[in-house]
């Protein structure tokens, strides 16, 4: 949809009174009086803020000392044995079967000290979700980048050039579908992994895992996203690249002599970044449950560095004694994904108001 | 339509062949062999094992004899015999013959199964567990989008379309200790975890199914909206016609053609997909079997599953294709 034909298709004759505004501030003013959408992006900005704020790392970067817990009350990896699985009291009124030591049948040790409680080590579960929030909001923003870079130009390539490289893109799009997308990033993810250990110094694969042991395992989850997402979005380009390529402010384009990458670059991607930016939104949330089911089987992140996957997986088979070392990293999981869904909503609503109501 | 499906079942096996293709590379790039451990075997039982599944071949053998002994169907004469290397999947009776077809090779971790065993013990577990999440999908799914539409801009609206979004921001590692919290451990009625009984599936199939329901209420609902607005609509009213009729008769048929067209993909992704709620639900079914074998480096395993499981998401992909066309009699392939 051009941004031409996207005026014409709602010809207000009040509007025509006020200053002419591009499609991006049109839309964000829309997206502002979506009340859901304003608590999904108000609450995307607040974990953002936790994940930078959760130790003083910004500021210790620069001075060059180990950065000290901030918002976090400890060091997600700091261990107290004698306080494992811990909970404060007042759990045991939110958790009805979790019954203090002291009461007829209890086993659970009290400790206020644990907002949320500890988990089987004696970590803080809170200090845990919050360095937990580093994770997601990573994958949040570099998941999307990965299957933009990758889907979108081969999405432009193959709907640009057309004819037999388009054939060819497209049959390779639609065997890449046949793989069960699980299965197939699990045995990515066996892959890199299992070379870390026999990688030689010196070799691409060290420097990959260098680089990867320097994230906290995240590089590897950022390929395997990159490789089992970009398809449909390569789909999604080549689509709406086909339909604009037909139009008439195209041909004119290239009637004046302009280049195949200036009509590309000016002509294409402005008009097709809408849809994108849309499904890239809505998309985010499978980003963030891929991750968290990576670390929920022990593939995503590297121990001890807190994932809510690895934690939900921790808690889950501890869940009839300690349901809180589960849920409450489960219910800061299904935050995150109501926060991205309801702002993805909300921006294909202030994109393209013609949809409204109609999905 | 014949020439249609004869050519995308040529296609089929296009794809089949690309994905074994893949898998088996990547699966044989993985470093160290199936036999390598922590605590080294002795190289003269290392030679024996490696002889005894083939290993010492050259990589392009083994690949053609894996996918010769799974895609060249056998006539045997007599009973079948049935041995670590010679396990097939199926086998038709043909008088003193027997057809045999599939032999998916022996499991390197269990040395006295082969990878048929797996399947017969595990698969249909994870199936059964698939069928119903895809049963539950679409019976909530597609009667909360009609209601939905139908009652488009009220308080039903609202709150059925509050429920889709919950459905597709929760994944199952959420949802499933929230519910086996709540309704195994707070009010036990159901049972947390294993398979078997109706009070074991009930949990599984919904944690797995719910997100899909989701996907399915708001796609049937826009469907439906869209075409209530259509002239044809219009016009069935306008000649009289009980709402009801109008609805059932010309709005939801039409309506639910889009929604067909991701059944496919959803059943496909339920049936094959089903490794969280295992793990989580302590179900004997393929997934944590799939897991391990990754790690054990069990390459027939690896290799037989994502097959399997690649055809039925390209036949599921097929089905729908045909059905679409069979709904709608505008759309025709030749």
């Amino acid at each position: 949809m051009g941004v031409v034909s996207q005026a014409a298709a709602a010809p207000r004759v009040k509007e025509l009174t006020r200053p002419p505004t591009s499609l991006w501030a049109d839309a964000w003013r829309r997206l502002l009086r979506n009340k859901a959408a304003v608590l999904g992006l108000v609450i995307i900005v607040l974990i953002l803020l936790v994940a930078i704020f959760a130790d003083d790392s910004v500021v210790a970067v620069f001075t060059g000392r180990d950065p000290q817990p901030l918002l976090a009350p400890r060091h997600f990896a700091k261990q107290s044995l004698e306080n494992n699985n811990a909970i404060p009291y007042w759990l045991t009124h939110v958790f009805p079967t979790l019954k203090p030591v002291g009461v007829e049948g209890g086993y659970a040790k009290i400790n206020d000290t644990y907002i949320l409680g500890a988990d089987y080590n004696g970590r803080d579960l809170l200090s845990r979700i919050i360095y937990g929030t580093r994770v997601s909001i990573a994958v949040a923003i570099v998941g999307p980048l990965v299957s933009l870079v990758v889907g979108v130009s081969v999405g432009i390539v193959a709907g640009y050039a057309g004819g037999r490289t388009d054939n060819l893109i497209m049959r390779f799009v639609d065997i890449m579908y046949g793989f069960p997308d699980l299965l197939f990033i699990i045995l990515l993810m066996a892959l890199f992994r299992s070379t870390t250990s026999a990688a030689e110094a010196g070799t691409l694969r060290a420097v990959l895992t260098g680089v990867d042991n320097a994230m906290g395992g995240m590089f590897f989850i950022f390929v395997g996203i990159g490789v089992t997402a970009w398809m449909s979005m390569s789909r999604l380009t080549r689509g709406q690249i086909l339909s604009l390529k037909q139009k008439e402010f195209i041909e004119a384009a290239r009637a004046v002599g302009a280049r195949d990458g200036r009509i590309i670059w000016r002509h294409i991607v402005p008009n097709i970044l809408g849809p994108i930016v849309v499904a890239q939104t809505l998309n985010i949330p499978q980003y963030i449950s891929t991750e968290a089911f990576l670390s929920f089987i022990g593939l995503g992140v590297q121990r001890p560095t807190p994932s809510w996957g690895s934690m939900i997986a921790d808690g889950a088979s501890a869940i009839r004694t300690y349901p809180n070392q589960a849920i409450f990293p489960a219910l800061a999981l299904a935050a995150v994904m109501f926060a991205f869904n309801f702002l993805g909503d909300g921006l294909r609503d202030a994109l393209d108001p013609r949809l409204k109501g109609t999905d | 339509m014949g020439r249609y499906i004869a050519r995308r079942l040529l296609w089929l096996l296009v794809v089949i062949f690309s994905v074994s293709l893949i898998t088996f590379a990547i699966a044989h790039a993985v470093p160290g062999g199936p036999f390598s451990r922590e605590k080294k075997l002795p190289p003269a039982v290392l030679k024996q094992l490696n002889e005894k599944y083939r290993l010492d071949d050259p990589l392009w053998k083994q690949y053609v004899d894996y996918m010769g002994g799974i895609f060249i169907p056998r006539i045997t004469q007599g009973e079948p015999i049935t041995s670590y290397l010679e396990d097939y999947l199926i086998n038709i009776p043909l008088g003193e013959y027997t057809l045999r077809w599939m032999n998916f090779g022996p499991s390197y971790k269990s040395q006295s199964r082969t990878v048929n065993d797996v399947f017969r013990e595990n698969l249909p577990v994870s199936a059964e567990l698939g069928l119903y999440a895809f049963l539950v999908a679409s019976l909530i799914g597609i009667p909360l989008g009609i209601v939905a539409a139908l009652k488009q801009n009220t308080l039903v609206d609202y709150l059925a379309m509050a429920i889709a979004i919950f459905g597709v921001s929760v994944p199952v590692i959420v949802l499933g200790p929230i519910l086996i919290w709540l309704f195994a451990i707070r009010i036990p009625i159901f049972l947390p975890t294993g398979w078997g009984s109706l009070r074991a599936e009930v949990l599984p199939s919904i944690a797995l199914g719910l997100g899909s329901s989701a996907i399915i209420a708001r796609l049937t609902r826009a469907s439906l909206l869209q075409v209530i607005r259509e002239d044809y609509i219009r016009t069935a009213r306008a000649k009289g016609l009980m709402e009801r009729v109008v609805i059932i008769r010309h709005a939801l048929r039409n309506s639910l053609i889009p929604v067909v067209t991701v059944m496919g993909p959803i059943f496909a992704f339920l049936v094959t997909g089903t490794f969280v709620t295992e793990t989580i639900f302590g179900v004997p079914g393929m997934g944590r079997y799939f897991v391990t074998s990754i790690t054990n480096r069990d390459y027939p395993v690896i290799m037989g599953t994502i097959l399997l499981f690649a055809v039925v998401i390209v036949i599921a992909n097929l089905v729908v294709d045909l059905l679409y066309a069979w709904l709608d009699p505008r759309i025709r392939y030749d």
